[in-house]
């Protein structure tokens, strides 16, 4: 059986390739179907969902188009989510492949600095990070990133430590390779899995992050974000809860979606792996 | 006694240097901001250059930056964490001040999750691959996609504004002189939702965690073993299955503090709560950057804290944990 059609076979995991698909839909179309600015706007303030059918999910308090902000949300969220997620993956496997291959000394300070960051609560240091540094995109996606990469480290390191005695790897050694070259060119490569693995849990989190900093205004001004959209109908909660509801329910769904594919291709190479 | 000892002395010194670098690492992070104290405290109340020149003296601003880590590292050692600039007042009193709030609805969402999650977790994992253990664990994974902050304005909506059974945010109610158990009263009830928001997302983690450590459980001999005992079902989940996956949900318990913690900051700001969350929101919104490091690095103590606490908790409930170092 293929791998797609044993993803495929279980409902999670196409209900969550189902989610995911139409995100990455909507963030594609977005520009398409809503061109222009988002954020400019598009007729009176604080229209009621199903009302005007140019406006199907009515306004905001400004007369922003509601349907138009959630699409262009959904980049926001897909790229920052994305992006942060490949950034923590990339220096946690660096960081635990040059502490595990390494050992002694270096080891022990990488750690520490691990432990370190595992200390401060994350969100804490995203929001400390961004007020810092003032808020852009780039700037969350790193403020995100340095306070996910301890999880890829450790698993990567714990990885790397049962690989360093392979014997690809004194082979390596015997023919005079540079230690770094092998750490990155042999280890590190086969170190992976376990790590990738762990991209779903970490592009969840990334999105959560970032809604949640853009809750609290710490979002790229210049971009609408879904946790933007949810601060800013908190303002009109009492009178029109849908301003914050609708965007809460796209980031639910996003992140459920990726839970379940996550877990779906989780299975399908666990299954595959026992096969083997 | 001694085994749980060696363990904490052990723990304590690997936790100073960590806490060491936090410091170091967020007084470099923190002195990269474009402005500083002065700047921050001359916005808000106005001054001319004398003034400003005057103010960087006064607060040693004007030394450098090494000088000025050695100098917060030593107040430190008194556990003098200096002045706020927008508050006009002590760092530390002001963090001791909404630090029981932060704790209150952190040990609270904590027993939530934790109880709850277990419970739901020991209720799925005893029939594995059942109609409810597959409801729980979906239901669980749905519930773990949803932001706290948005939960928290839901049942805003639902509770506080739609149905009024329950206050919309606060920690009481403002100039009501109620005292004794009428105030606990009162603390309580607005701590209802703000709980329910925080503790609800992580049920789930702890929900699942079981769920898999029982279907672990299950496939061991000593369950087996049970089982031709003919002990009943239920004795052999609950004494056997249930007990054996709890113990990495203890561990969890540490490692999921800085990640409650962080959670708090958005839930202290949806509900209005008087915390260290909301401090440090202010603190980010008024530059007031001592007072951020302060917060910061109370939250890096508490962190450390609570795992030396789960540690200890631990070797008192597996034996096996530091019976090889108590000997050494």
């Amino acid at each position: 059986m293929s791998p797609l059609r044993r993803f495929l076979r279980t409902p999670e995991a196409v209900a969550g390739a189902i989610l995911l698909a139409a995100l990455i839909a909507m963030a594609l179309i977005a520009p398409l179907l809503f061109p222009g600015d988002p954020q400019a706007i598009a007729g009176p303030a604080l229209l009621p969902p199903f009302q005007d059918w140019s406006l199907p999910l009515g306004t905001d308090r400004l007369g922003r188009d509601v349907l138009a902000e959630l699409f262009h949300g959904a980049r926001t969220s897909l790229a920052v989510g994305l992006a942060a997620a490949a950034a923590a993956l990339a220096i946690g496997a660096v960081v635990g492949t040059l502490a595990g291959f390494a050992g002694g000394l270096v080891d022990e300070v990488l750690m520490r600095i691990t432990d370190a960051f595992q200390t401060v609560p994350s969100f804490l240091l995203a929001l400390a990070f961004v007020s810092v540094v003032g808020p852009s995109l780039g700037i969350v996606v790193a403020a995100i990133a340095l306070g996910t990469w301890t999880g890829p480290a450790r698993v990567a390191r714990a990885e790397v430590l049962s690989i360093r005695e392979r014997d690809y790897v004194a082979s390596a050694r015997a023919i005079g390779m540079h230690p770094l070259e092998i750490a990155f060119r042999e280890v590190l490569p086969n170190a992976l899995p376990p790590v990738l693995a762990m991209s779903s849990v970490i592009v969840a989190a990334a999105i959560l992050t970032e809604a949640a900093l853009s809750f609290l205004g710490l979002g790229d001004p210049n971009r609408v974000t879904w946790g933007g959209m949810i601060a800013e109908g908190r303002a009109v909660l009492r009178t029109a809860p849908f301003l914050s509801i609708v965007p809460g329910i796209a980031l639910v769904l996003t992140v459920l979606g990726v839970y379940l594919a996550g877990e779906g291709v989780v299975e399908t190479t666990a299954v595959r792996r026992s096969l083997s | 006694m001694t085994r749980a000892l060696i363990l904490l002395r052990r723990r304590l010194v690997g936790s100073v240097f960590v806490l060491l670098i936090v410091v170091i690492g967020t007084f470099l992070l923190l002195e990269a901001a474009p402005g500083d104290a002065v700047d921050a405290y001359i916005v808000s109340t106005g001054g001319d250059a004398g003034m400003i020149e005057m103010l960087r003296h006064r607060w040693g601003l004007d030394q450098s930056e090494l000088t000025r880590l050695a100098n917060y590292l030593w107040a430190l050692l008194h556990l003098d964490l200096g002045q706020s600039v927008t508050f006009s007042r002590p760092i530390r009193d002001l963090i001791l001040e909404r630090l029981p709030n932060t704790l209150l609805l952190m040990v609270s969402a904590t027993a939530l999750s934790f109880g709850l999650g277990s419970a739901l977790g020991i209720y799925a994992g005893a029939r594995p691959g059942s109609a409810r253990d597959r409801f729980l664990s979906i239901g669980s994974l749905a519930l773990y996609a949803v932001p706290g902050f948005w939960l928290g304005l839901v049942l805003i909506v639902v509770f506080a504004v739609d149905l009024r059974w329950l206050p919309i945010g606060g920690i009481e109610t403002l100039a009501s002189d109620k005292t004794g158990l009428d105030r606990a009263a009162d603390i309580a009830i607005h701590l209802i939702l703000p709980v329910a928001a925080l503790g609800f997302i992580y049920l789930a983690l702890y929900l699942r965690m079981m769920r898999a450590g029982m279907a672990e459980a299950w496939r061991q001999d000593f369950v087996l073993a049970a089982r031709a005992r003919g002990l009943s079902r239920r004795r052999v989940v609950l004494a056997h299955v249930a007990r054996n996956a709890l113990l990495p949900l203890v561990t969890m318990l540490g490692l999921q503090s800085a990640q409650m913690l962080g959670g708090s900051v958005v839930i202290e700001s949806v509900f209005s709560v008087p915390g260290l969350g909301r401090l440090a929101q202010e603190a980010v919104a008024s530059r007031d950057t001592p007072l951020l490091l302060g917060i910061i690095l109370t939250s890096a103590v508490l962190v450390v804290v609570i795992n030396l606490l789960v540690d200890i908790a631990y070797a008192f409930l597996d034996p096996r944990v530091g019976a090889g170092e108590a000997g050494a």
